[in-house]
This record gives C-alpha cells, structure tokens and sequence, in this order.
C-alpha cells in the first residue's frame, strides 16, 4: 500500500491535459522514438533546429499521466535547447527523482514531479520524454562531429 | 483460506488481485522449502551419503507429485526454473528436428513466452508460423483452424488459458484438427494450473509447461510434461552435468529422460516446495472451488459493466473463462489505475502483460487486469470495484 494519489497533483493533470506541441512535423530536422518496453508507453519526437538548437518540437505520446505530463512540458518549454542543454535538464530530473533535489531554477516545473520519487517504477514514465529529446539532439550532434 | 497464505494473512488489508502474475505461497509449500533445506539439503544424483541420499529422495518424489497433478508419469516430468524456460526447451530440443517447409501453428492470444521462441525458431531453421486469430470475445477463432493446418504443420503450441481474457481453450476442437494433419500439440498452461490439475492424457495433448510461481509454489521452478515416446528421441537443449552418460574428447552420450533435459543442478529445494502445493491443491474440492471462482468472476464481470467508460476484453460470460478480467478505462491510462488502486490496497497490473500480439489484435495498446485466486473473497470484489469508481474520480 501507498499513497499513490498525490501523485495526480492538478499539476501534472493540467500539464498531460494540455498536450503542448501535440502532433508531428514533417519535414524534421531530428526525430527520436523512446519506448518503455515493459509497459508499452511510447514518445516520438520529431524537432526542427536552427544551429543546433530546437526551433520547433512535435510529440507524439502515448503513456500514463506522468510521462505525457513530461512530453507537454517539453512540447511548451524545449525551444532552444541544444544537446547540453537537454543532457543538463534531464540530469536534473534524474537528480529530483532519486535523489530528492529541488527543481532548478531554469526549471521550476519540474517541482510537480517530485511526489514520483517515492515510486521507482514511475521514474521512467517522467524520463521517457526527456530521454528522447536527448537522443534526438544528440544524434544530431554526434552526425556533425 | 487467506490464513493458509502467510503473506495475506500478515497483511489483512491487502486485496492481491494479481495472481496470473504470482499467486501468493501456501504455507504448506513455504514449510516444506525449510524443511527441505534445514532437513535434506544437499545436492542431487551426485552423492552417496544418507543426506545426498534424503535430497534424492525428495527431489524424485516431487517428480512424482507433479506427474499424479497432470496424470502423467513420473519419468515424462521434467523440472525447469518456470513455463518460460520449459516451453523454449520444446522450441530448442523439438524445433533442431524441423527444417525449413515444416510448420508451426500458435495464435495470437500467446503470452510472448510461447511467440517469441517460435520466432526464434523461425529465424534459426527458417520453418513457416501460422498464426491463429482470435474473435472478437477474445476466444481462439477454431473455425480457422483448417485453412491454417497444413501437411507440413508439425506442431500446434497454444495457450490452456489466456493470461489477458482468461479465455479457456477448447482443447478436444484443437487436437482433433491437429491430428489430421499429423501435428503434436503443446499447451501452455501458466494460467491453467493455478484453478486445478490438469489431465494431460484425457486433453490427448503431447506437451505440458507450467510454473511453479503461479500454483502456490516457490518461484523458480516450472515443469514441461512431454509423452514418453516423445521424450525418448528428443536431443537435450542445456548441456552439462546430469544430463549425460559418458563424455570424452570424442564426445558424449546422453543420459535417459527426464535427466537429459535438466543439466546441472536442479532447483531442488523449489521442486520440493512445489510438490508440496500440487498435493494441496489436489486434496481440494476442485468443483466446488471452481464455482466460487465463477461466482465471484461473475460478480466482479456485473461491478464492471456498470462503470461508465470502462470496457472489458473478452467475454462477459464467467462460464467462458478463467477469473482473469482485462479492462481499459476510457482517458486513464492502466498505470494511473494502478497507482491509484494501490494507495487502497488494492494490487493490480497494468500494461500489455506480454501480450502484444493480443492487445494489438484486441485494438488496445495497455489494460488493467484484475486475477482472482482461490483465496479471493466478494470483499476483494468490492474494494476493486469501489476502487475504480474512485480512480476515476482522481485521475480525471
């Protein structure tokens, strides 16, 4: 038993209700598909860059409240990130969720997430959409190196 | 009957509602494992001294246990670590014999772990897989099972039960249309066993798999029931200590069935804890067990047809399937469900449930599952049913 409902802060249901940058953008620069394989949740991203940096994010996800939640975020907040930019951000979550650290300035949302800490299996539906954003940017930098 | 199972009977508010996954231990299996272990613990066919002696003993008897629980043999029951490992024994040691042009028949209603070997299989000898499709109440669709079944087919390898509908299998349609193309059969019975033995030679089948985690049992240990005459000609798939006559540099013989497919050391102590659950299970009076377990599926199938935005997969009808109740919710995601469920005591799983060929076929990508037991009571039925209308109310 615990107390899996304060997990469902307004917050987080008003961020998944949102679904900020819901859809796919076609032509991209950068795409990335992240999968959770043991529970079948999916983010597809798709990116347009302007040096590096999101111009534009599109997702498409198909998940529990907390990973769709993270994806809208991402959908509102991902312009111009760059690759270290998202490797930063989602170190920081990582950080909150296992560790318990605040959310950091540049990011006060991520705040909503923290009652997830408690429950290591939901670590990953939050770090879905952020680890794809990474491996998008990511990909991008390692094709121009 | 929750006092029989230490852990519920440690936790009284619990309602375990995820017995297709692990049903809870029986005290009488968790007692035996000590006993065994303070008792009798030493290795098997290996020594000669009184302990090694005791550990032989036990170990053979709880073949035999697992032989009277499928009304087999003793020497046609082969100890495994689960289903898994027994049913991709079959793909490894029956499949070397087939080749490219032969077939093999399962359905989409497989728990990956009799799919994915298949297609393993598949990609190893190049043999043909001829996938069965269900109907729409989640039931095999038998009437396909002609067009399906080939000359070349060598094998049907179905679920007894599955793990998402609870569908039964009609086992006599399937043997009887496997037979006229000449096809041995194999069931998976993960979810069969834990609602009483089973009855290998009236099903007429020729392979069993089942694990001991799902009947009451430890964890790691399953069991695969093959014919004798099957069993004799089969190569081994692990090799090892145990499983062979003489080796040298020139090579190796094989030990006889069943020792010839249990390489290196058997899980002993998990084998004992097993034996001792089958023959619990089989002082029970299974029909009238069988009915409370209808009943209550009944009950709990009524409590979801009368939630909004709640759908089930399968049949409605108990008569049609095991107590296994799959749902999805409509904008709320398994997880969530979960969650939420769990701050009320309330232990259920949410996902595909290593189905995917079944979900996809089903047109649902995840889905809540609520699986009853024998030690499930109508207050467990209550609290799901009043934790789901809840649920809904926090998750949306």
């Amino acid at each position: 038993m615990s107390g899996g409902e304060e997990l469902y802060q307004q917050a987080i249901k008003d961020w998944a209700q949102a679904d900020h940058g819901h859809g796919r953008l076609d032509p991209a620069d950068a795409a990335a598909c992240a999968d959770s394989p043991l529970c079948g949740d999916r983010v597809r991203l798709t990116l347009r860059l302007d040096s590096g940096r999101v111009a534009a994010l599109a997702q498409e996800t198909r998940g529990c409240l907390l990973c769709r939640a993270a994806a809208s975020l991402l959908g509102r907040r991902a312009s111009g990130m760059d690759a270290a930019a998202a490797a930063s951000a989602t170190a920081a979550l990582e950080a909150l969720l296992a560790e318990g650290r605040d959310a950091p300035p540049a990011w006060p949302e991520l705040a909503m997430f923290a009652p997830a800490r408690s429950f290591r299996s939901r670590h990953k539906c939050v770090l879905l959409p952020f680890r794809a954003l990474r491996q998008a940017l990511e990909g991008v930098s390692h094709r121009e190196q | 009957m929750k006092s029989e199972f230490p852990l519920l009977a440690a936790q009284p508010g619990l309602h375990y509602l995820d017995s297709a996954a692990t049903a809870q231990i029986h005290r009488g299996a968790l007692d035996a494992v000590l006993r065994h272990e303070t008792g009798s613990r030493a290795n098997v066919m290996r020594g000669t001294y009184a302990l090694a002696e005791a550990a032989d003993q036990a170990y053979e008897s709880a073949r035999t246990s697992a032989a009277r629980f499928l009304n087999a043999a003793a020497d046609e029951i082969v100890f495994t670590s689960g289903a898994t490992a027994a049913l991709n024994l079959v793909a490894h040691a029956f499949g070397a014999g087939l080749q490219a042009g032969d077939r093999v028949l399962v359905s989409q209603a497989e728990h990956h772990s009799n799919f994915v070997p298949w297609l393993m299989l598949r990609e190893r000898q190049g043999i043909a897989l001829d996938i069965l499709p269900l109907r729409p109440d989640g039931q095999l669709d038998l009437d396909r099972l002609p067009e399906l079944l080939h000359d070349q087919t060598r094998l049907v390898a179905l679920t007894h039960c599955s793990n998402v509908t609870g569908a039964v299998t009609d086992v006599a349609a399937v043997v009887d249309a496997a037979r006229r193309v000449g096809a041995k059969v194999l069931l998976d019975g993960a979810q069969a066993v834990q609602h009483g033995p089973q009855d290998v030679r009236v099903m007429g089948i020729d392979f069993y798999a089942f694990s001991g985690h799902k009947c009451f049992a430890p964890g790691g240990v399953g069991v695969l029931w093959a014919r004798r005459e099957l069993l004799r000609d089969l190569p081994p798939f692990h090799g090892g200590g145990g499983m062979v006559g003489e080796v040298g540099p020139g090579g190796f013989s094989w030990a006889e069935a069943p020792r010839r497919f249990e390489a290196g050391t058997p899980p002993i102590a998990q084998a004992v804890g097993l034996a001792a659950a089958l023959d619990w299970m089989m002082g029970l009076d299974w029909p009238r067990l069988r009915m409370r377990e209808a009943e209550l599926c009944a009950r709990l199938l009524d409590g979801l047809h009368d939630i909004r935005g709640l759908r089930v997969l399968g049949s409605m009808r108990a008569d049609r399937r095991a107590p296994i109740v799959s749902f999805e919710m409509a904008g709320l995601h398994p997880h969530d469900i979960c969650q939420v469920l769990d701050a009320r005591g309330l232990a259920l799983r949410g996902g595909h449930h290593c189905a995917q060929p079944l979900l996809a076929a089903l047109g649902v990508e995840a889905c809540t599952r609520a699986s009853l037991a024998l030690y499930n009571d109508a207050a467990d039925v209550a609290a799901l049913l009043d934790g789901l209308r809840h649920a809904a109310k926090v998750l949306r």
